[in-house]
């Protein structure tokens, strides 16, 4: 199943939760939020929720700025 | 504030803020860069961008600022639309767990002045959802007041777009929004040096926000420096009271007979 995280096309076997994505990604669990197709998944969620195909994975982090 | 002199702590939506110079992490060329002026601004709260996960380079700015006990004020920088300022302040609070926002809608690129149709929107919808919401704003009086009417916490109109360094361009807004504000007014933006930041505090605002004056600082350290003095002489000087102007001359000496 194709989804995508932070932009870049990524197959993963289904089912896809929102920690599978984040450990794709090598990102820290803390310091971090997800949303998926614009909507913010709370930290509680993440290991419960299924992607569905295509889904686009937005991950943030604070970074220097303002 | 220097000893022997009494002064009322900043407090923005009920956070008590030891420090009336707000500062920005953005243009340090590097951490220790930053974390020297930093502390040398003497500051309490201190802004971050929100983006993407970049897994190599680490959450360094955030380590540092819990290091220095420097609470965070996540922005919105970058965003265009109202729908993507909320989604990012709501992740903002999911990933530092700070109700506190700096709110930026920019109307585009080349300016980065404030689109206040959809700052407004985004500032009614993060109130509704409990932020505590800083909205950077134009250096207009209706704006601001409509901003608080909506339940933000502060105001911070710009002095100057932002980077410019070109000051504070309408210092008579600047006044008229302090006149009338019933929440604190953050002068943000724009501010090149530090005579610029003790106008702000002198024309009644009650603390400044800066980064770029700092971190592209010829000496960043230095500089901080001179801003916290800046902040506090101006904030000193508002309380203490201006004398009024005159056109004519007036003899501070006696007369001679």
């Amino acid at each position: 199943m194709r989804i995508w995280i932070n932009g870049d096309s990524h197959e993963l076997p289904e089912p896809v939760s929102v920690t599978d994505a984040l450990s794709v990604l090598g990102a820290p669990s803390t310091g971090v939020a997800v949303a998926v197709d614009d909507e913010l998944v709370p930290r509680a969620d993440w290991g419960r929720y299924r992607l569905a195909a295509d889904a686009k994975v937005e991950v943030l982090t604070a970074v220097q700025g303002g | 504030m220097t000893e022997g002199f009494t002064d009322e702590p900043l407090v923005v939506g009920g956070h008590k803020i030891g420090s009336r110079l707000i500062m920005g992490t953005g243009g340090a060329n590097n951490l220790a860069v930053l974390e020297r002026a930093l502390l040398a601004s003497g500051t309490a709260l201190t802004t971050v961008a929100m983006r993407r996960v970049d897994a190599a380079a680490g959450t360094g700015v955030l380590d540092l600022l819990r290091r220095l006990g420097i609470e965070t004020l996540p922005n919105t920088a970058g965003c265009r639309s109202a729908a993507e300022a909320v989604l990012t302040a709501r992740m903002a609070r999911e990933a530092l767990e700070t109700n506190l926002v700096k709110l930026e809608v920019v109307a585009d690129e080349r300016t980065l002045l404030p689109d206040p149709i959809e700052l407004l929107d985004a500032a009614e919808q993060l109130v509704a959802d409990g932020f505590t919401v800083l909205p950077y704003t134009n250096d207009d009086p209706v704006l601001a007041r409509k901003l608080e009417q909506a339940g933000c916490a502060a105001v911070m109109p710009l002095g100057s777009p932002i980077g410019t360094g070109l000051g504070i361009r309408n210092p008579h807004n600047i006044e008229m929004i302090v006149e009338q504000a019933g929440v604190p007014v953050v002068l943000d933006a724009g501010i090149g040096t530090a005579s610029e930041a003790a106008q702000a505090m002198e024309l009644g605002c009650d603390a400044v926000l800066l980064a770029t004056a700092v971190t592209r600082a010829g000496d960043p350290e230095r500089m901080a420096h001179a801003m916290r003095l800046a902040v506090e002489a101006g904030r000193a000087a508002r309380l203490a009271g201006r004398i009024p102007r005159r056109y004519w001359a007036q003899a501070s000496s006696p007369t001679v007979d």
